[in-house]
Parts: C-alpha cells; structure tokens; sequence
C-alpha cells in the first residue's frame, strides 16, 4: 500500500512526529512518499530524508508557517492526483485543524488516535482506543479506495539514518488562507521548573477542590519535591501552566513521578511516560494510568497523603 | 449575534465492562453518562459572546439518543436558548465525519455567525467532528482555540500547540472553532435556572443522508495490560510506607 506521509514543521524545523511517521509508514510494503509543505521545502528536505523515504514531494506555498486552508487544500489535491492508499499525519494540534476536513471533503476513510495498523486482505484495519483508553477498538474502512490516520506521538520511534530519497515537485493549488499566522506567543517562565526536579509528586481532579491544593504543595516539598498538576487544574485556575505536565504542557522525567488522582489520559501520559518510576494512586483499579505505572495502588489519594505527611 | 454550539453527551466507564453480542460495542448498561467537559467550555464561551454583543442567540445541537437530552438541559441551564437534537438508529456508534455530516445539515440551515464545538469528546477522542464539520459547512476553521477576539469581519484567536505555545492567528468570519479547556470559567447553573431549562425547546430532528460512514468498527476489546503496575495492597498505611520507601531508594 502506498502511503504518503505529511511533514509537519514550526519555525523552520521539523517536527519529531514526522521521522515517527515514517518509521509506521514501514508497517505497510510501500513506497513512502513524504509530503513537505513550506516556504522553502528544500530546506527542509535534508530533515525528512531518513531511512524508509522513498519519495520527497516539495509543495511550494506562500506561507512560511502552518495554516489550515494551506495544508487542507494542499494535501486534498494531493490525494487526487497521486491517490495515495494511506495518508499519515500526527494525532497533533496543527492536523486537528485540516486531516479530519479533507476526509470529510473527500469522503475518505479516516482514524484519529491511532496506536497500530495494518493491511489486512485489500484493505486497512486500525487500532485506536474508546471509554477513557479502558476500551480497544479495530476499525476497518469498507470501500474506501484511500484512508487518511492520525496517529499518536511517541508511538513508534523517529526513523533514522540518512536515506536516498526521490525528490520531485508538485504544484500547489490556489488557496485562499481564511486562517492567518499573527505571531507564536511562547510560554513565560515562571518560578518553578518542573522539567528539572528529582521527584515531582503530581495531582488531577480527583483532589476536588482548590483548599485542597495547599496540603499537597506541602507534601510535595516535605518528600524532597516538586508539585506539578494535570491540565484541569490549570484550567480551573489553582496554579500557573508552568506546572502543568502533558503535551500541552511540560515533558517531564523524574527519577519518581508519584500521581495521586490523575486519571491518565493519553495528553497526560505523552508528558511524563518516560520517567523513572512512576507510581499511581487512583481510587479507579481501571484508570488507565496504572498501564504506565511501575507500582499502582487503588486506594484514596487523601487516605494515602495522610499517611505519607507521618513519614517525611 | 447567533452562535451555535454542538455539544455531546459522553459516556463513561467504570471498572467492569462487558461487550455487545457481535462485540463491536460496549453493552450500555455499563456506562454512564455525563456533557462532555469541552463542552461546558464550549458554551460558557457562546454565552459570553452573546451577552456581550447585548442580543442574539445561542442554540444547543447534538447528535444523540433522548437520553442526550439531560446533557443539552444542563447547557440549557447554563443560558442556552434553545436546542435541536438530531437521531436515528444509523448514528448510534457513528464515525466523526458520519457526525459531522448529520450537524451540517442542521446548522447550515440556522445561518449562524459562530459554530463552536468541544476539540475532543473524553469518550472517543477524535479530535476530528469540529472541523469536519466547518468544512461541510464552507467555514473557516481553528482547532484548538484558548482565546477569542472579536473585530469587525475578522477575529484573533489564539490557537494551543504542543508545549503550551500560542499561535495567534487571525481568522475571517463567519467562522467554527474548537474550543480547548481552560478558556473561561464554567458557569454553575442555579437551581432555578435548572428549573427553568425544562421549559426550554429541544426540537428533534431526523437526518436525511449520512453519506458512506469513514470507519466501521470490527471489534472492541479490552487492551493487553503489558507488564502493568505492581500493585502495592493493604491499607493507606502500608500504601504510604511502600511508596516512601521506593521514593527514598529511588532518591539516594
Ligand atoms: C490538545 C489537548 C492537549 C491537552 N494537554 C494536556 C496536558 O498537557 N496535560 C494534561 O494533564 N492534560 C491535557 N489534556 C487533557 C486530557 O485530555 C485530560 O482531560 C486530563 O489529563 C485529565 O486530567 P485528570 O487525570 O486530572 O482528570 P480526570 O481524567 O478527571 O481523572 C481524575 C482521576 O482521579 C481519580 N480520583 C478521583 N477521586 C479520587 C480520590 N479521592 N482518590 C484517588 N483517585 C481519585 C479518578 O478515578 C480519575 O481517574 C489535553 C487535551 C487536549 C485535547
């Protein structure tokens, strides 16, 4: 099956989760091409031309950085022309904003989120999670002569090596951008930096209430760490987003990540997988944070944060 | 000003789950049902907007079964003025473009200004039904949306990428966004506006071409565990020294 994977970039570089989508591509027999919407593709080409790539489509455009109408139609003259069997992005921000349009403009098959793939007979079978990730799902694409998959990051590892792509051009068509690029606003810097500490003990929703916050940041520093939170607690207001771990947060790696509360969604978990032990307590035997776990308990975090304040 | 919002009512699971017959879906007597969180920021931010501009309307659509309806009120409670549900039996499960084409129908005929949806559902998280549905409708589009601008025939929105990075863009209106979480604050609904909202029109609607579905379920499975978690038991007590003991070794 031919696949055709679309680069994404941000201030002149590549992202990692295209070199991720082209080591997926490889779970299908080919070719690869790999699409690079930009300003200037060239000089983005060097980046996307790893191992497995067997094809570098340049689409020159005007716009230096993502813009939605750019890449929707981009990408929808793409299918037509070339028919690629499958079409790759990211389970990210930017394809948020175009993949699931040209599917729906097209009529293609579409998955979003997905965690594995493969041909199956003539066709496609993906994998990809229901029900707060409790829940696994296969779907399949009857009928459908092309397929477009958003697949989640850090899934599959950033393909390698330098490979000896095909490098041809395809004109892109006219496109109005109704969706401008202003400026890139990036995070401020607060007091606190999360990415650097030993032990971060990290609360969810299942603190309940913002009177309860104050008696874990204690915690948290009696045990010789730092508090760091999922997103709905920076959504309600309780701590700035330096705190915040997830993808559109922090990417943490402590020595021990203790979460108390956190139901683990997968923005949660692309934020804090890797780190050294992670321990989680959750009232939910089910949640799916005990999947990345190394050591789970099911049981009230209040109960157990009690407990820990007599031992430190 | 008339904003439309498309909401979800989503479901949820709990520790057990059993499969249909033909096991391509959840037997509903384990789930429960609650609005989908982007929801509720989804319409706090119509609300806003609407009161604001000191007239207009902000109308309610999901796509759902008559249980869907408790979410809708709780919308409606919030300050909703009224609501369209859309169903049939070919939608229970349904894709998000499959969704998204039974909105279009829908909204497209209300004419608003505004159509905001939630970035995900926590049930399926797709990601995918918003801006499906901007491009049946012919809007521009922004997924992902953490502040909104109004001026005159354009807006600025700013837009949230991985590691919390803003883009702002600015975005030529009539236009649909995604709204991401964290945007406002929620209202509660009091008492009396729940009340109230009993009185509020839910008018129901039937589909009339859903298209090809984008995907059809083959299976639903619980996922392999992996190595999973060694699961620390007894009491809080003996939870708590378990977990001070790895912290202190994994510290030294
Ligand atoms: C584009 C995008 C980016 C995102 N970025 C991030 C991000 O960077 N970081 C992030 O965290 N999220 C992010 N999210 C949100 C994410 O999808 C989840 O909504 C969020 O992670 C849920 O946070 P939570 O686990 O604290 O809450 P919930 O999912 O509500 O989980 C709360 C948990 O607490 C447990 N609990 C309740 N009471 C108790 C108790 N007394 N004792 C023990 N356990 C209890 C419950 O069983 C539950 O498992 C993002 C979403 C999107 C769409």
């Amino acid at each position: 099956m031919s696949v055709l994977v679309i680069t994404e970039h941000i201030r002149g570089e590549v992202r990692d989760i295209t070199r991720e989508l082209v080591t997926a591509a490889q779970d299908l027999d080919g070719p690869v091409a790999v699409a690079v919407i930009a300003k200037d593709p060239s000089a983005l080409a060097d980046a996307v031309n790893v191992s497995g790539v067997d094809e570098i489509v340049n689409v020159a455009v005007e716009q230096e950085e993502f813009e939605n109408d750019v890449y929707a139609g981009v990408v929808e003259a793409l299918a037509k022309e070339r028919e690629p069997d499958v079409t790759l992005t990211g389970f990210t921000v930017n394809s948020m904003g175009f993949a699931p349009a040209v599917a729906a403009r097209l009529g293609l098959g579409f998955a979003s989120d997905v965690l594995s793939f493969r041909q199956d007979g003539d066709g496609l079978v993906a994998e990809r999670s229901f029900y707060g990730a409790k829940v696994n799902a296969e779907v399949e694409f009857p009928g459908k002569a092309q397929v477009v998959l958003m697949l989640r990051a850090t899934s599959w590892a950033p393909a390698e090596g330098s490979g000896n792509a095909t490098v041809s051009d395809f004109q892109a068509p006219q496109i109005e951008s109704r969706a401008r690029h202003l400026e890139f606003v990036d995070v401020e810097q607060g007091d606190v930096d999360i990415t650097t500490a030993d032990f971060l003990l990290s609360v969810g929703r299942g603190i309940g209430e913002k009177e309860n916050l104050a008696q874990f940041e204690e915690l948290a520093e009696k045990m010789g760490g730092v508090l760091s939170v999922s997103r709905p607690i920076v959504d309600s207001g309780w701590v700035p987003n330096v705190r915040q771990v997830g993808q559109s947060g922090k990417t943490v790696k402590p020595k021990v990540y203790l979460a108390l509360g956190i139901s683990g969604a997968v923005q949660h978990l692309a934020g804090m997988k890797t780190s050294g032990t992670i321990i989680a307590v959750n009232t939910d035997a089910e949640a799916p944070i005990f999947n990345v776990a190394h050591y789970g308990a099911v049981a009230d975090l209040f109960d157990v944060a009690e407990e820990l304040e007599k031992l430190f | 000003m008339k904003i439309v919002v498309a909401v979800k009512q989503i479901a949820t699971l709990g520790d057990e789950v059993e499969f249909t017959d033909d096991e391509r879906a959840v037997d509903p007597d384990f789930l429960d049902y609650a609005l989908n969180d982007w929801d509720s920021f989804s319409t706090e931010e119509a609300l806003q907007i609407r009161d604001r501009s000191g007239e207009g309307e902000v109308v309610v659509v999901s796509v759902g079964d008559e249980d869907a309806e408790e979410a809708m009120r709780r919308c409606l409670a919030m300050g909703a003025d009224r609501g369209i549900r859309i169903w049939s039996d070919a939608l229970d499960g349904a894709d998000p473009i499959t969704v998204a084409r039974a909105l279009a129908e829908v909204i497209r005929r209300e004419g608003p200004d505004f159509v905001f949806a939630g970035v995900q559902s926590a049930d399926s998280v797709q990601a995918a039904t918003g801006v499906a549905l901007a491009e049946l409708l012919g809007l521009p589009r922004v997924a992902v949306v953490t502040k909104i601008e109004l001026g005159d025939g354009k807006a600025v929105v700013d837009r949230e990428l991985e590691g919390g990075i803003v883009d702002r863009t600015e975005v030529d209106v009539p236009a649909l966004f995604t709204i991401q979480t964290g945007i406002n604050e929620p209202r509660y609904a009091t008492l009396r506006a729940i009340k109230q909202a009993e009185q509020k029109e839910i008018e129901v609607v039937e589909p009339s071409d859903l298209g090809e579905p984008a995907y059809r379920v083959r299976r639903m499975y619980v996922p392999e565990k992996g190595a999973g978690a060694e699961m620390l038991d007894g009491s809080a007590e003996n939870v708590a020294q378990r977990i001070a003991e790895i912290v202190k070794e994994r510290l030294k």
